[in-house]
């Protein structure tokens, strides 16, 4: 699950190469931007058939937070 | 789950206007660095736009069209039985715009003339109440208008928006036929997300004052928009509607028996490059298939599907051409139907 979430995360990053580590704050990667988030959005859909809603997302700042919530809502 | 049939019903001409007045959107800079606006405008796919001035209404849009449609076709006047305008951007809050239309387009008194307050979805449902009405014997011809001006609508400081929204207004006259066949539309609503495309104030819950024209700043972004600017929480209608629209279109194709391959045309809302380049992917179309209009219009809202036939498919309409249309957006409201169009008269795009 763990490296299903961080391989979703750098699809939309379209960086496969990237190092991602679980205390990451994805915001702040230089590739991160509106559109990477909607490139998130539509994977974690297509993957996990998992919908993020912002209120939620917003509270979301490290890559290990964001694999809780996906895992939480399977 | 109900859905709409029509048969011997169909778009008889179509015809668009749209400003003369041309929105580079690598040059709208105004309120952002160019670098960044250069990222933006690539990656939203939309390079131009047009814009009203100030006195310019949908109205005075979807005018220009009618008028350029009549004439082309040379269509009796006296023959048009009802008038329908789609939008949420009319003259007045009263009366309806439509009504002061069948005034100006010289239709006689007799014309049922009613708006229809909706937005990406408003074509469908445009024609769906169209399509409805005239099914009655003694009806001729109605003519369904649909305009826009969303350069009013957002805060050109307000990124979310700011490069997406554009202006046109189209004109359709639909009748029925012996060459025209099934139609068949899917509805759908969820008020429950009301709120994520929404003026909140200057209507009768948050009447207008003081505040709400107030420009403020919203976000820790810097994006700055008034209480009476549209506000839209992009990421949020793109997480429901990747799971809605191809479960909707999937739906029609099902209950309509049409094999998706026999499809010519997929017209698709053009909200952003973004999500049609999804939907093609989703549901695994040729490109060839799914005419775009969203490089040099924009995001028009209601009048995107049509003004994407006038501009992109008018001189490949020849014969008999199945149809899906799909649109989706403010209400939450997502829409579907199946068409064909025969022999489908496109006129000239009209610039004012």
């Amino acid at each position: 699950m763990e490296s299903r979430v961080i391989d979703a995360l750098k699809y939309a990053l379209e960086n496969e190469e990237m190092d991602v580590k679980l205390v990451d704050e994805f915001r702040e990667y230089a590739e991160w931007d509106s559109l990477v988030l909607l490139t998130l959005i539509a994977k974690l859909d297509e993957e996990f058939q998992v919908a993020i809603e912002m209120v939620e997302f917003k509270n979301i700042r490290t890559v290990e937070d964001l694999i809780k919530a996906v895992e939480s809502k399977i | 789950m109900a859905y709409q049939v029509f048969n011997k019903t169909g778009i008889k001409g179509l015809a668009a206007a749209v400003p003369k007045n041309i929105i580079n959107n690598y040059e709208y800079t105004e309120h952002f660095p160019k670098e960044s606006v250069i990222e933006v405008v690539d990656k939203v796919g939309i390079k131009e736009r047009r814009f009203t001035d100030n006195k310019t209404c949908s109205s005075d849009l979807c005018f220009a069209a009618a008028e350029k449609l009549l004439a082309d076709m040379n269509i009796d006047k006296s023959e048009i039985d009802l008038l329908v305008f789609v939008s949420q951007t009319p003259d007045y809050r009263m009366p309806a715009t439509a009504i002061t239309l069948q005034h100006r387009l010289g239709l006689p008194n007799s014309t049922i003339a009613f708006d229809v307050n909706m937005g990406c979805s408003g074509f469908l449902y445009g024609m769906s109440i169209t399509y409805s009405i005239i099914q009655q014997p003694g009806f001729r011809k109605a003519l369904l208008l649909d305009g826009e001006t969303r350069s009013k609508v957002y805060s050109p400081k307000d990124r979310m928006t700011a490069f997406l929204f554009g202006d046109a207004g189209v004109a359709a006259i639909i009748e029925k036929g012996e060459k025209y066949g099934k139609t068949y539309f899917s509805l759908n609503s969820d008020g429950s997300r009301s709120s994520l495309i929404q003026i909140n104030a200057g209507g009768y819950r948050n009447p207008s004052s003081v505040e709400t024209v107030t420009e403020k700043v919203v976000d820790e972004h810097g994006n700055i928009r008034s209480e009476e600017h549209g506000y839209m929480n992009g990421p949020d209608v793109f997480n429901f509607l990747i799971r809605e629209v191809p479960k909707d279109i999937s739906g029609i194709i099902n209950y309509s028996g049409i094999p998706i391959e026999t499809i010519d045309y997929f017209l698709f809302h053009q909200a952003n490059l973004y999500m049609n380049s999804y939907l093609v992917k989703k549901l695994k179309l040729d490109t060839d298939k799914v005419p775009m209009s969203i490089e040099k219009f924009g995001n028009t809202s209601s009048v995107s599907i049509p003004l994407t036939i006038v501009t992109q498919l008018q001189h490949k309409l020849n014969g008999r051409k199945k149809m899906l249309f799909s649109g989706f957006g403010v209400g939450l409201s997502w829409a579907s139907a199946i068409t064909d169009l025969s022999d489908c008269h496109i006129s000239d795009l009209v610039e004012i």
